[in-house]
């Protein structure tokens, strides 16, 4: 059969399409000219045109993590290129696909100096799982599938391709190659059978285990194995913030999250245990605290695609190294076969504890009819929301107040830049999972401070008529800065101030893009605030001025164990406890 | 304690920068690397000298075999291996210490490869052990510089894992 020679710039439209995309997220300039030429005509590939490259990728990161499909991004060379250095962190550390196409210059003048160049290769090396420079439009179809190849397997991560100018410009035969097999990329699936069984013995001894699952099970789609473990072993889960709707929360068996603002009862169940499980999670400090008295009794059993995750910041007795639903079914497997326990009546005792301590000290929060806590805010769209929507979270007090008080039945509605901690992350990535799930609603948990990091992103909600919804829980500061200024800086706020009440004004800023704005400064208007936000087709910001004051409970001191929480301070009115939704 | 890790990795530009970048990104030390072409030209043997706790070492090897250009790695600690280093020496000695310079680097089964009025440039190959004892006994007779080529391993035939 007769090939057809497609210019650079065909071959990659060609190449993504080949690959099931539908959606790119980017900005044109000088370099990429060419292929944004090529995609203006397309009728498959729709480009959303943002207002920042950061946002770009942020939102090729929300669409990735609701549909777990790669996102993609594309943008021109030198600051188009180092505008997504942030957001392709973010997706690294959370182990998040995704493929970011950027420009570059004609190769005669890569490390000239020439107008707009960067060595973007160079600069993202440490923050991608693999990145190429392609030099020859001969390489460019092979480069790209390896590029999804990479990005998706293994411990997925994202991927960059840089594109000189004269390569998208040139052109060759298409030559797809229909498989990939890269001698020194093959990562291991399937878990040793040997640890697999040693593990499952491990566990079924264990008098009281701890399954502590991560971001893993969500990268792995592990969700009914998961369920299925905790089911035949009668054990307690609790999620770190990258797992929430892992494991549904509304489980008896389920204790919340842990950590540094983890539950009173998962922290006191991890550093109680005497087997934590640990279930693609890599025990990161703010899940351990003091890592040489965490989990003090317990065996720890490992189980994570990546080697390196393996006792890395923790002692592990039993390593699985594989992909989490092949060894949870196997694991599944051999404790239902050959290990025939009667774990209800060994567990007993062990939950009733568990019990104890969830009741002793619920995640609360005092409630005040004068000013608005975020707490609140948090809790009634949860209810409103009917516990449906996808939540995606800035970084700070908002982000754990969305970890603690909107529950999560489901995977992929959680969207939170958990490892790097990317404040800006919020917005675009809502944008992103609108795109990716047009009928849903799609909440961003924001703070005043961080959604002034990418609200330039506003038009492009507007613009594709994206009705996302942003709850800014204003409290005027960098909030959890400030709880830490509070804490530990004798209340000194330096630079913590932002006077966002009056600057800017969110609600004029929301109606200057042609989006809809709305404030609520009393308790009894959130209400119909939200509901009002909700009924509303459109982009809705709407501005919580909520109480300065408040502070995330419980909170593990940074470099204290696990169970030396500071929880809630006296209480002063009646605290209300959170309310499933039935 | 102190590792040679022998590393096997395609051939590409910026694999070298990406096993480097690997030791700075997370505050490890390489002591010294050397990389070269071996019989299949799309894959170079690296060999890396490297110190750390076994725990460090365990994720150096374990980040190693993470990158996507590394074919294999093998920490040479655990196999019998032979290493070899060249060093290039150039000596200043006093008119009366030539004859030393000339019989140390014979002791030695150097040669001396350049020769000036003032100097002697030798050239010594050898384990580590070898080519400090020499440095030493030449640095009161005189070295104006040296250059080391960092070492190179293999495990021996029969022991490799």
């Amino acid at each position: 059969m007769a090939k057809k020679k497609l210019t650079g710039a065909q071959i990659i439209l060609e190449a993504l399409k080949r690959e099931k995309v539908s959606t790119v997220f980017g900005y044109p300039g000088g370099v990429v000219l060419g292929i944004f030429d090529e995609l203006y005509d397309d009728k498959e590939l729709k480009l959303i045109l943002t207002r920042h490259e950061q946002g770009a990728v942020h939102m090729a990161d929300g669409y990735a993590r609701v549909t777990g499909e790669p996102g993609v991004v594309l943008v021109t060379s030198g600051p188009g290129a180092t505008n997504t250095v942030t957001g392709i962190a973010t997706a690294y550390m959370d182990s998040i696909p995704m493929v970011v196409l950027t420009g570059q210059v004609p190769t005669v003048l890569i490390g000239n100096d020439a107008f707009q160049e960067a060595d973007i290769v160079g600069i993202t090396r440490p923050c991608t799982k693999y990145n190429y420079l392609v030099k020859d439009v001969k390489d460019l179809a092979p480069t790209i599938k390896e590029a999804f190849h990479i990005a998706r397997t293994g411990r997925p991560g994202p991927v960059l391709v840089d594109l000189p100018k004269d390569v998208t410009a040139a052109a060759c035969d298409f030559d797809w190659p229909e498989k990939i097999d890269i001698p020194s990329y093959r990562p291991k699936v399937a878990g040793n059978k040997q640890m697999v069984r040693q593990a499952a013995a491990a566990v079924a001894r264990a008098k009281k285990p701890l399954i502590l699952a991560g971001g893993g099970v969500v990268a792995s789609g592990a969700y009914a194995e998961l369920l299925e473990l905790a089911t035949i072993l009668n054990a307690p889960v609790t999620t770190t913030l990258m797992a929430l709707g892992a494991f549904p929360a509304s489980n008896p068996l389920y204790l919340g999250m842990p950590g540094m603002h983890g539950t009173y009862c998962a922290n006191m169940a991890i550093q109680n245990s005497d087997l934590l499980l640990g279930v693609g999670v890599r025990f990161e400090d703010r899940v351990t605290g003091k890592t040489n008295t965490f989990a003090p009794h317990a065996q720890i059993v490992q189980i994570d695609i990546d080697p390196t995750s393996i006792r890395k910041n923790v002692r592990v007795d039993i390593p699985v190294v594989g992909d989490i639903k092949h060894v949870l079914k196997d694991m599944n497997g051999v404790l239902k076969s050959e290990l025939k326990h009667k774990w209800d009546a060994v567990q007993q005792a062990w939950l009733k504890q568990i019990r104890q301590w969830n009741e002793s000290h619920p995640l609360t929060y005092d409630y005040d009819d004068e000013v608005i806590k975020p707490q609140y805010v948090v809790e009634k769209l949860y209810e409103i929301s009917k516990g449906n929507a996808i939540i995606t979270t800035e970084v700070g007090q908002n982000q754990m107040w969305a970890a603690q008080f909107y529950r999560y039945e489901k995977p992929r509605r959680w969207l939170s830049s958990g490892g790097l901690g990317t404040m800006g992350y919020g917005f675009p990535a809502a944008i992103g999972a609108q795109m990716a799930a047009p009928d849903a609603l799609v909440v961003d948990i924001a703070g005043d401070g961080s959604i002034q990091m990418n609200i330039q992103e506003l038009a492009t909600a507007v613009i594709n008529k994206l009705p996302v919804k942003v709850a800014i829980l204003n409290n005027q500061y960098l909030g959890m800065v400030r709880q830490w200024q509070e804490l530990f800086f004798e209340e000194r706020y330096a630079h913590t101030f932002l006077d966002s009440h009056m600057i800017p004004d969110f609600v004029k800023v929301a109606e200057a893009y042609g989006a809809v704005g709305l404030r609520a400064t009393k308790p009894s208007e959130v209400v119909p605030v939200i509901k009002e936000a909700f009924r509303l087709k459109k982009p809705v910001f709407m501005d919580f001025i909520c109480d300065w004051k408040e502070k995330v409970y419980p909170m593990v001191p940074a470099g204290a164990s696990i169970d030396q929480m500071l929880l809630q301070e006296p209480k002063k009115t009646k605290a209300r406890r959170l309310k499933a939704v039935k | 304690m102190r590792h040679t890790i022998s590393v096997l990795v395609n051939n590409k530009f910026g694999v070298l920068s990406n096993v480097s970048g690997l030791f700075s990104g997370r505050g490890f030390n390489i002591e010294s690397i050397s990389v070269g072409m071996t019989l299949d030209s799309s894959v170079s043997q690296m060999t890396i000298v490297t110190r750390g706790d076994d725990q460090i070492i365990e994720q150096i090897t374990k980040q190693l075999n993470k990158l996507i250009d590394v074919i294999k790695v093998v920490d040479l600690v655990e196999v019998d291996h032979i290493e070899r280093e060249m060093v290039l020496i150039k000596v200043a000695p006093k008119q009366e210490h030539k004859a030393e310079v000339l019989r140390l680097t014979e002791i030695f089964r150097g040669r001396v490869v350049d020769s000036s009025q003032k100097t002697y440039t030798i050239e010594v190959t050898g384990d580590e052990k070898k080519i400090e004892a020499l440095i030493n006994l030449l640095k009161p007779i005189g070295i104006k510089e040296f250059v080391r080529t960092g070492k190179v391993a293999m495990a021996r035939e029969g022991t490799a894992p």
